[in-house]
């Protein structure tokens, strides 16, 4: 049979990867196995807990993940080691928990899914220093329920790691004890956003919540709650085994941004496929590994990283992808895996796929998310079927500003304007062409689908 | 098996003694015994291949909590099925990379080697059609799951030998 099964594969060989310069995935075997606890701790696994736990203090945890400026892998760049320092801990207060997102489902996305076939040990050490840095008591894994072979490497590594005496009591004779459950999801792209994914592990709906409180203050059953995207927890044990200071030198000159970014390139390029190099790396260095684009065709957008990030051009291939760089773009670096489109690809056609993932995805608490998206599709339709009024456009423009940050619960609507802001200053004129109509005769004044 | 050994719920529905354990096992895990709903509700699915309405009390029953509690979660979540469905569950990745891969092409291939579009299952309860968002495999692009196992990339003449596979 033609069709291959699925293996997440890094594109850079065992040769090329080095533990000086690749922290998440210099383990990692060429033939794409699990990388089994034997192995593991022959490469200098779990090193970083036992020396930790032992001799630092959580604090000590907290301030060099501040100083190394490990910034939020799951898209929003907020510092790690400034997160854990908000997080309520001593005292009266009582031990909390610990969870590490693994929903990946932003689209474009499929970097965490490296780590979690391949690397699971990786992640359950960097989520013990975490839970050390934070007095957790417990953690958990939340995966989507798709990874199913995710599900057998992560559960496998946890019995492995329990049996080892990585989790439990007293770990590593430290005194300190911690455990994590595997929690498979059911569907739905808003159990990724942190709030919304604390209801789900509690088994409800999975409605994003107020903040403040922050989950760091009161999360899962009221209890302070960490949250951190699998790439994040992933970076931890090599900062505390070789310290702030190297891991800030693995970007060097290219980027305020410390250490390294699996990053990653989608769409019709030679090579798809993920490297791990330093954050700042730019766009273009990214695209030569890819081989360039497919069928000698030219470039003409990309999203640095996903689905809720801006469109940005060819000319800004230079820039560093980190995240201050990439938010001055206009854009986010989001999850850092490119989505490329090339010279024959529309732009409009592409912007109403992604508007009905975020229409179809919204968890429909606020109306301009509920009722706004479902509208920017309808009108996205007629101006590709060319049925578009005269008005939509800028009707268009003000959806956009309505789905904007500050508007609504939570950031999944922001997540959905971007694209379809940027897209429409970039490219206004693919959305202009389907113009076709005097206002009010192609398609009644569009209704809010709520209403309907 | 006497009638103390499974939980029957009003209307009949039984949950067996071993998938009532396991749910049990899944509660201790969590603080609260709600947090176990959804893990209840997909070890019920494992084995009947859905959910139907009856199965709501029972397993709200086992874990101790409203049964409108249990179904305001059984219908958010997209993974968890309502009706029946096919012997094989395809779910389609529609999301951005697949469809610059020709996403389209391959669901029109599948709907017309099925005959039937997204939502519906084949007359011969062989295979039931859903999209499902970005599946994490978009360097392969486009791709689709069946049952436990992601494929990709698929083109649209692949579909047919694909499917032979599936009984
Ligand atoms: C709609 C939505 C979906 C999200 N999905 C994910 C996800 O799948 N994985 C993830 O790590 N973060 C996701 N996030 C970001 C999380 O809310 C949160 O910022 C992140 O888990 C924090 O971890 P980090 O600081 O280590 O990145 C999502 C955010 C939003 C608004
Ligand atoms: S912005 Fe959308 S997804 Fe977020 S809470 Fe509001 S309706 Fe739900
Ligand atoms: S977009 Fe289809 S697998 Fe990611």
């Amino acid at each position: 049979m033609s069709v291959t099964r699925y293996h997440s594969q890094l594109r850079q060989s065992a040769a090329e990867r080095r533990a000086e310069t690749h922290p998440l995935t210099w383990r990692l075997r060429d033939d794409g196995a699990r990388i089994g606890l034997d192995e593991y701790v022959g490469k200098d696994g779990y090193a970083a807990v036992r020396e930790v736990l032992n001799r630092q203090s959580p604090d000590d945890v907290v301030a060099t993940m501040k100083e190394a400026n490990v910034r939020g892998r799951g898209g929003a760049g907020f510092s790690a080691g400034m997160k854990w320092s908000l997080t309520m801990k001593g005292g009266s207060i009582p031990r909390g928990y610990l969870v590490c997102n693994a929903d990946e489902m932003e689209p474009g996305t499929f970097k965490d899914r490296l780590l979690l076939e391949q690397q699971p040990h990786l992640l359950i050490e960097g989520m013990i220093l975490g839970a050390y840095a934070n007095h957790s008591r417990y953690g958990y894994i939340f995966l989507r329920g798709e990874y199913v072979e995710a599900a057998r490497a992560v559960q496998q590594a946890l019995d492995e790691a329990r049996e080892a005496g990585w989790l439990g009591d007293d770990i590593a004779g430290s005194g300190f004890d911690f455990d994590i459950a595997l929690h498979t999801g059911a569907g739905r792209y808003i159990c990724g956003e942190e709030t919304a994914l604390i209801s789900s592990l509690e088994g409800k709906r999975a409605n994003p919540r107020a903040k403040p409180p922050f989950p760091g203050q009161s999360g899962a059953w009221g209890k302070p709650t960490v949250v951190n995207n699998v790439e994040t927890f992933c970076n931890a044990p090599a900062v505390m085994a070789h310290g702030a200071k190297w891991y800030q030198d693995l970007s060097g000159e290219l980027s305020n941004d410390g250490g390294t970014k699996l990053f990653g390139v989608s769409g019709k390029v030679e090579r798809t496929g993920l490297w791990e190099l330093p954050i700042g790396t730019p766009g273009r260095e990214l695209l030569e590994r890819a081989g360039g684009l497919r069928d000698g065709k030219a470039l003409k957008t990309w999203l640095p990283g996903g689905g809720s990030t801006g469109f940005l051009l060819p000319e800004h291939l230079d820039s560093a992808l980190d995240f201050d760089t990439i938010g001055k773009l206009g854009s986010r670096l989001g999850t850092g895996l490119l989505t490329v489109v090339n010279e024959d690809q529309s732009v409009l056609s592409l912007v109403r796929n992604l508007e009905q993932f975020f229409a179809r995805e919204s968890c429909g608490w606020c109306t301009p998310c509920r009722d706004g998206l479902p509208w920017t599709v309808k009108l996205l339709q007629a101006l590709e079927r060319g049925e578009g009024e005269r008005g939509d456009v800028e009707l268009l423009d003000k959806l956009a500003d309505d789905l904007g940050p500050g508007k609504t619960f939570c950031a999944h609507a922001p997540g959905a304007a971007m694209p379809l802001a940027s897209a429409l200053q970039y490219f206004r004129d693919e959305f202009e062409r389907g113009v076709t109509h005097p206002p009010r005769t192609a398609h009644a004044d569009p209704i809010p689908v709520g209403q309907i | 098996m006497n009638d103390t050994a499974r939980t029957i719920a009003r209307d009949g529905f039984v949950i067996e003694p071993e998938d009532r354990r396991a749910i049990e096992h899944e509660r201790d895990h969590y603080e609260q015994p709600q947090a176990a709903c959804i893990e209840a509700l997909k070890i019920v699915q494992r084995r009947h291949g859905w959910v139907p309405d009856a199965a709501i009390p029972a397993i709200a029953e086992v874990l101790g909590v409203g049964p409108a509690d249990v179904e305001g979660v059984a219908t958010f979540y997209s993974l968890i099925f309502r009706q029946p469905v096919g012997r094989h569950v395809i779910l389609v990745c529609d999301s951005s990379s697949c469809f610059l891969n020709d996403y389209e092409e391959l669901r029109d291939a599948l709907s017309a080697e099925l005959g039937i579009g997204f939502g519906q299952t084949t007359a011969d309860g062989r295979f039931t059609l859903l999209p499902v968002c970005c599946l994490g495999a978009c360097d392969r692009g486009p791709t689709l799951m069946i049952d436990d196992c992601t494929y990709g990339p698929v083109a649209p003449g692949d579909v047919a030998d694909l499917l032979e596979g599936f009984a």
